[in-house]
Parts: C-alpha cells; sequence; structure tokens
C-alpha cells in the first residue's frame, strides 16, 4: 500500500493541470468530471490507506506507513528528503481533505455553472486539494512546510478568484500578506529546529526532544515561533482580520479552504508537533489565552453582523479559537476531534449558505431574506442540523468536541472554563439568529428576489444531506467514558503521542463532567429559545446601516475597530515610509546618481565637442600649444 | 675672404638665434591673431625669411656652403606659395567680397 501514498497528491495536481491548460477548450461535463473525479480518486485511495492503518492500530501497532520518494538536497550533515507519513493524523485529515473537498468539488459544479472561469476555477481547486495533501503527507517539516506556502497561494488565487473587483483582489492580498507572516515565523522555526536537532525529519526531531526537559528555552522559542505560524493560518488574534474579508471568494471556496481544511492546518501542525508543545507550558499556556480571546472576540462581532457569510466567517475564527484553547490546555485530542466535526458542520453551513444565496440571486444580506423554509425545505432541516450541532447540543457532533475542550478547559483554570462557556452562549445565540432571520418570519426581499426562489439542483443539495449526516453521527467516534464511550479517537490516535511523557489526562470527577455537559446543553437550547423570542415571536429585523445604535452594538458591528487600527498602526507609517524611499532614496539618490553618470557624460562630451569646431585658426592655436609643450618638455629633460 | 667671414663672426651666434627667434614668434603670432588674408601671408612670409637667415647664419659661421643652398630652395619655394595663395585669396575674395578669414565659416560648427 505505500507505493500509492504518492499518487494522493499527484491525482489532484494532474487535475489541475489538464483543467488548467484546457479550460477554454474543454466542455463543462468534461471540466468537472476532471475536476470531481481527481479528488475522488484520492479519496478511494485515502479509505484504503484508513483501512490498513486501522486494522494495524487495531491489532495494537504503532500503525505509520512511511513513503521515500527522493532525496531532495543534502548539505553538510542536513538531509532533507521528499518524503510521505502517513499515521493515524495523518490518515484522518486525508479522509477529511479529500472527502470534504470531493462533496464541495460536486457542489461546485452546480454552483459555478453559470461563471466565466468555470475552467480555472476546478484547476485551482484541484491544486489546493495538491497542496494540502502534501501538507498533511510530509514526514518533515520542509514538506509540509511546501503544502504550508502552497495552501496560502491557493487560498490568493481563490479568494481573489473574481478579481477583476478591486476590493475582492484587496482581501486576497490581505489574506496572502498575513499569512506570509506567519510563514516567516515557521521558516524561522525550522532554522531553529535545524540548529538544535540537526533534522527536519519528525522522527528524528521528537525523539531527540523527548530527552529535553520541561521548560527548556530553546524548545520555548521554536513553539513561539509554530504558534505565531499557527495564528497566521488559523486565523487567531492578532493575524484573524484575513478571514472574513476572505469571504469575497466564492461561497465553495469559504467551505472548503476557510472551515474546513486550510485553517485547520495550524492545528494539525501543532498536534503532529506536540511533543514539542508539551515540553515548553508557557506556549501552551499563550495558545491558551490567545485561543480563549479569540473565540470570545469573534463571537462577539459575530452577533451583530448582517451577511450570511461574515457570520459564519467569525464562526469559525471562533470556533479556531475553540481549538487553540483546547491545545493550550493539553486536549490535543479533543482539538483535533473538534477540527473533525467543525469540518463537517461548518462545511455543512457554508454550502448551505452557499445554497440559500444561489437562491436569493446573490443576495448575502439577512435583512433581505425571510421565510425561506418553504421555498428551501432540504437547505432549511441541513442548516438546521448544521446549526444545532454548532450550538453543542446533544448528540450531535460539537456537543461532543466541544464539551472535551470545556472539561480540560474547567480542569485547567475555572475562569478559562468561564469565558469559553459564554462564548458558546453567544455561539448558540448568533448561529440560531442566522437561522431565523434566513429561514423564518416573512420574506423581506423584493418580488423579483421572490420569484426566483428555487431548491438547488441534486449536486448542491447531495453533499449537504451527506454533511448533515456526518454532522449527525460524527460526535460518536470519540464518546467519553462519562457516557459509556470508548474514546475510540484518543485510542486511534495514540502512537501521535508516543513520544509524549508530558501529556495531561483528564482527572475529573463524574460528576463535575456531568454538571459541565448538562450546563451547556442546557445553556445552549436557553439561547436557542431566546433567539426565537426575539427574532420569530417579536419578528425583530436588524436595522438599516443608516439608523445610529448604542455604544457596544456599533463596537460588535464595526468589528472593534481593529481593521482601522492595523490601517492607522501599521498600513499608514507602510505607506509613509514607502513614499519617503521612492521620493528621496529611489528617485533622489539612486536615480540621481545613475542618471547623474550620464549626464557627466553627455556634459563633457558637450564641452569636448567645442574642440571640433571647424576653426582652422583655433586648430593651428592648439598645434602651437601642442608644440611648445613639448619643447619645454624636451627641455625639461635637460 | 676671411676678413668678411670674421667680421660676420664679430657678431654672436646667440645675437642671431635669438633675433630669428622673436622674428619667428611674431610671424606665428600672425598666423594666428590677424584676421587679414593677406597680413597673414605676409606672416607667413616673416616666418619664412626668419628661418633663411639663420640657416645663412648657421652656413656662415660653420663654414658649410649647404646651408646658403638650402636657402635657396626656401626662396623659391617661398615665391611659388605666395603666388598660389594670392590666386586663392583673388578667387576667394570674387566669391565672398571679403578678405577676412572669418568670412569663409560655411564648413564650421
Amino acid at each position: 500500500m505505500s507505493e500509492l501514498i504518492w499518487l494522493i497528491p499527484l491525482i489532484p495536481f494532474l487535475g489541475f493541470v489538464i483543467n488548467g491548460l484546457a479550460r477554454k477548450a474543454f466542455p463543462k461535463s468534461m471540466i468537472g468530471l476532471v475536476g470531481c473525479g481527481t479528488v475522488l480518486a484520492s479519496f478511494v485511495l485515502s479509505i484504503l490507506l484508513y483501512c490498513e492503518i486501522k486494522v494495524a492500530r487495531d491489532a495494537g501497532e504503532t500503525a505509520s506507513i512511511t513513503q521515500h520518494i527522493f532525496d531532495w538536497f543534502s548539505v553538510g550533515n542536513l538531509k532533507v528528503s521528499l518524503s510521505f507519513l502517513v499515521d493515524p493524523l495523518s490518515s484522518l485529515m486525508l479522509l477529511i481533505i479529500t472527502g470534504v473537498g470531493f462533496l464541495i468539488h460536486l457542489y461546485s459544479y452546480s454552483y459555478m455553472s453559470g461563471d466565466e472561469g468555470f475552467g480555472k476555477f476546478f484547476a485551482y481547486l484541484n491544486l489546493f486539494i495538491f497542496f494540502m495533501t502534501i501538507l498533511v503527507l510530509g514526514s518533515n517539516y520542509a514538506v509540509m512546510f511546501i503544502g504550508w506556502e502552497g495552501v496560502g497561494l491557493c487560498s490568493y488565487l481563490l479568494i481573489g478568484f473574481w478579481f477583476k473587483n478591486s476590493s475582492y483582489a484587496s482581501a486576497a492580498k490581505k489574506a496572502f500578506v498575513m499569512n506570509r507572516i506567519g510563514d516567516l515565523g515557521f521558516l524561522i522555526a525550522m532554522f531553529f529546529i535545524l540548529a538544535s536537532f540537526g533534522s527536519l525529519e519528525y522522527l528524528d526531531v521528537f525523539s531527540q526532544a523527548s530527552t529535553l526537559s520541561v521548560g527548556d528555552s530553546t524548545v520555548l522559542v521554536i513553539t513561539l515561533l509554530l504558534f505565531v505560524a499557527a495564528t497566521g493560518k488559523s486565523a487567531q488574534i492578532p493575524l484573524f482580520t484575513w478571514l472574513p474579508d476572505a469571504m469575497a471568494g466564492p461561497t465553495p471556496v469559504s467551505a472548503l479552504i476557510h472551515a474546513a481544511t486550510m485553517v485547520t492546518a495550524g492545528i494539525y501542525m501543532v498536534v503532529r508537533s506536540n511533543v514539542l508543545f508539551a515540553l515548553s507550558p508557557v506556549t501552551m499556556e499563550i495558545m491558551a489565552v490567545i485561543g480563549l480571546a479569540t473565540a470570545l472576540i469573534a463571537a462577539f462581532i459575530a452577533l451583530t453582523q448582517n451577511d450570511i457569510k461574515k457570520v459564519l466567517a467569525y464562526s469559525t475564527v471562533s470556533q479556531l479559537g475553540y481549538m487553540f484553547l483546547g491545545l493550550g490546555v493539553g486536549a490535543f485530542t479533543g482539538a483535533f476531534f473538534h477540527v473533525l466535526t467543525h469540518a463537517f458542520f461548518k462545511a455543512l453551513l457554508f454550502l448551505g449558505a452557499g445554497s440559500v444565496i444561489h437562491a436569493m440571486g446573490n443576495e448575502q444580506d439577512m435583512r433581505q431574506m425571510g421565510g425561506l423554509r418553504k421555498a428551501l425545505p432540504v437547505t432549511f432541516a441541513t442548516m438546521l442540523i448544521g446549526t444545532v450541532a454548532i450550538s453543542g447540543i446533544p448528540p450531535l457532533a460539537g456537543f461532543f468536541s466541544k464539551d472535551e475542550i470545556l472539561a480540560y478547559a474547567f480542569q485547567h483554570h475555572m475562569l478559562y472554563w468561564g469565558i469559553g462557556f459564554l462564548t458558546a452562549l453567544f455561539t448558540a445565540f448568533y448561529m440560531f439568529r442566522l437561522l431565523y432571520l434566513t429561514f423564518f418570519g416573512a420574506f423581506r426581499g423584493t418580488e423579483a428576489q421572490k420569484h426566483h426562489l428555487h431548491e438547488s439542483p441534486w449536486q448542491m443539495t447531495v453533499p449537504l444531506i451527506v454533511l448533515a449526516v456526518l454532522s449527525i453521527v460524527g460526535g460518536f467516534i470519540n464518546i467519553p467514558s462519562v457516557l459509556g464511550g470508548h474514546h475510540a479517537l484518543a485510542h486511534f490516535l495514540e502512537p501521535v503521542f508516543a513520544g509524549n511523557e508530558n501529556t495531561v489526562a483528564l482527572t475529573l470527577s463524574h460528576s463535575t463532567e456531568y454538571i459541565l455537559m448538562g450546563v451547556s446543553s442546557v445553556a445552549a437550547i436557553v439561547m436557542a429559545i431566546v433567539a426565537y423570542n426575539k427574532y420569530v415571536s417579536k419578528k425583530s429585523v436588524p436595522q438599516a446601516d443608516s439608523v445610529v445604535q448604542g455604544g457596544l452594538y456599533n463596537l460588535s458591528y464595526h468589528k472593534l475597530y481593529i481593521d482601522e487600527l492595523y490601517d492607522l498602526l501599521i498600513v499608514k507609517p507602510l505607506k509613509g515610509a514607502s513614499a519617503f524611499f521612492y521620493k528621496y532614496i529611489d528617485r533622489l539618490g539612486i536615480d540621481g546618481f545613475v542618471n547623474g553618470v550620464g549626464e557627466f557624460f553627455v556634459g563633457s562630451g558637450k564641452g569636448i565637442r567645442l574642440l571640433q569646431s571647424g576653426y582652422v585658426g583655433f586648430y593651428i592655436i592648439m598645434m602651437v600649444i601642442g608644440v611648445i609643450v613639448m619643447l619645454l618638455y624636451g627641455l625639461l629633460q635637460y | 675672404m676671411g676678413n668678411i667671414v670674421e667680421q660676420i663672426q664679430g657678431v654672436p651666434l646667440n645675437h642671431y638665434l635669438i633675433f630669428c627667434s622673436i622674428i619667428f614668434a611674431i610671424g606665428v603670432t600672425g598666423v594666428l591673431i590677424r584676421r587679414n588674408v593677406i597680413i597673414i601671408m605676409m606672416s607667413i612670409e616673416l616666418m619664412l625669411n626668419s628661418v633663411n637667415l639663420l640657416l645663412a647664419a648657421f652656413s656662415a659661421y660653420r663654414g658649410d656652403p649647404s646651408g646658403q643652398v638650402f636657402v635657396f630652395f626656401v626662396m623659391a619655394l617661398a615665391a611659388a606659395e605666395v603666388a598660389v595663395g594670392l590666386a586663392i585669396i583673388i578667387m576667394v575674395y570674387r566669391n565672398t567680397k571679403s578678405v577676412d578669414v572669418e568670412s569663409l565659416s560655411k564648413l564650421r560648427w
């Protein structure tokens, strides 16, 4: 089976090449077939690999398959090779990437069918799958970094897909620049890893690291830098403002990249490097605090947003914050579990939003929607399931994963649990608000939009149904022992944490766990009822932008003015420095010097040209002077 | 014969040298500075004559007649040159109605 690992990235790459070259020549059906078929093929291979790993894990072995492709470069003692590693962690990630990816490709066939860039879209999507699989398959940090940068590139290409709109292009640029800042952290972390451990291979690094003591300063620096990389890729404070702006891209892009896969690359990287992170409690604390802050702030902003995709975007940032909180308090399995369940219900929510936008003729403002559940029954049913899942209401998927994180947070410090709980309240409220404003009440749009309302074709509804089913049953892969389960996911992922001697175990009493679970479930249901009361019973609709609102509402609606703050602190000084460099150093200095050399020669030419004036008398004078000079020279010789 | 030579050699050679150099320099200056073409011709003649004098002086002091023979050549040459030069000046005058050297300026930059 190990011989087939390399096909998993390769087949989507071929899809990219074919669709990219033939994007204007092939008919739509052909492009769709190639685009979806390649990802389906990778999915089948991923299932085969997963089965092999599962069989090995069930037999109790450390299941990992490696495939060495070729030696990339070797300098001195350092040898970096392109090689792949499939173990429980990466096999699960592969299933998500190719599985949810395939569903989204199928969805895009219908969603993007009216777009003239249809072929280009599928080419970019396939390229993204290629890079993302490279990221999770790498057996060393260098190969992961290739994938890391590549998905940043694809994110840029896909966010700015409708590049003729300059604000969309700016959003793409913003995403790429913030990603790059994170990439710098990753790169410097790689240099430190090289310097301390002499190799970039996971096995080498982790086996050497397990001999170090907790609180080692080198490991602290490495993990801090890796965390900076994760904040860029996974949209945490301070590098999160690109994700809401990334909603400028088509909705399948938001579902695939900014919900299910790329933004989870940061969490994957931390879970992969759990040995290093567990050796650095300071970094873990910082991760937990930043994750918590991000979760709370994003949830606060999402409370008042009126664009359906912006609510989901801030929801994604908030849920990513939860995942980092989980990582920071030691719930590595819980955070990864949340990655899996979040992929299901967030992709579901985004695709459902896309279905709504499609039906509304590209309208995204929820104030124009309302009462859509009769016109879009399948979309409504699936989005209802997604909303219940994300709010953490049992027995749907979100409950199990969120609760595991909150239990570890409670064990770490009650305040963390408290803020996490508050964020969960906000989450339930704004998600149900989204549901009620879109699907309940009376339709608030124009007559033309009303006539255009229709349920989406099967290519869009079947992925919604599949994801809804997964959101319902996805939680059962890691039922905690408190509820009589066997922690199947934790058992499966054990080899990933094999070298880690500093893992955190959950030591709460069963009664505490029951109380925590009960409180969060009841609270979520209560917030759903509160939102129902406000938006359905009282028929409250968010007001137009021109209406002046109170202080807290403004703070939330204007995204806490963070974009304006960055503009003031970073963008304006940079632009000022750039203008200074252009006007003085480039134009006056460098151009002045280069042009000056030219002008010197022109000027001296003008002067010397006068020697050939055509005045014979002048020539004779010069001749006489020359003779005199020669005579004097001869005289001086004696 | 010897008496004439002694008389000539009574004037030191240096005097002849300096005298001829000065006249030569005056001739050169005249060529460079003056604008009237005929004056320039005269200055050229002046230069030639100063050289003639110096040749004759050296010939007398060294007792070598080849200097004086050379003077004959120079004089013949000077005459021929003057003839041609004046012919050119007349043609120039007929075309530009002026004997100013500045009038011949069409090929100048």
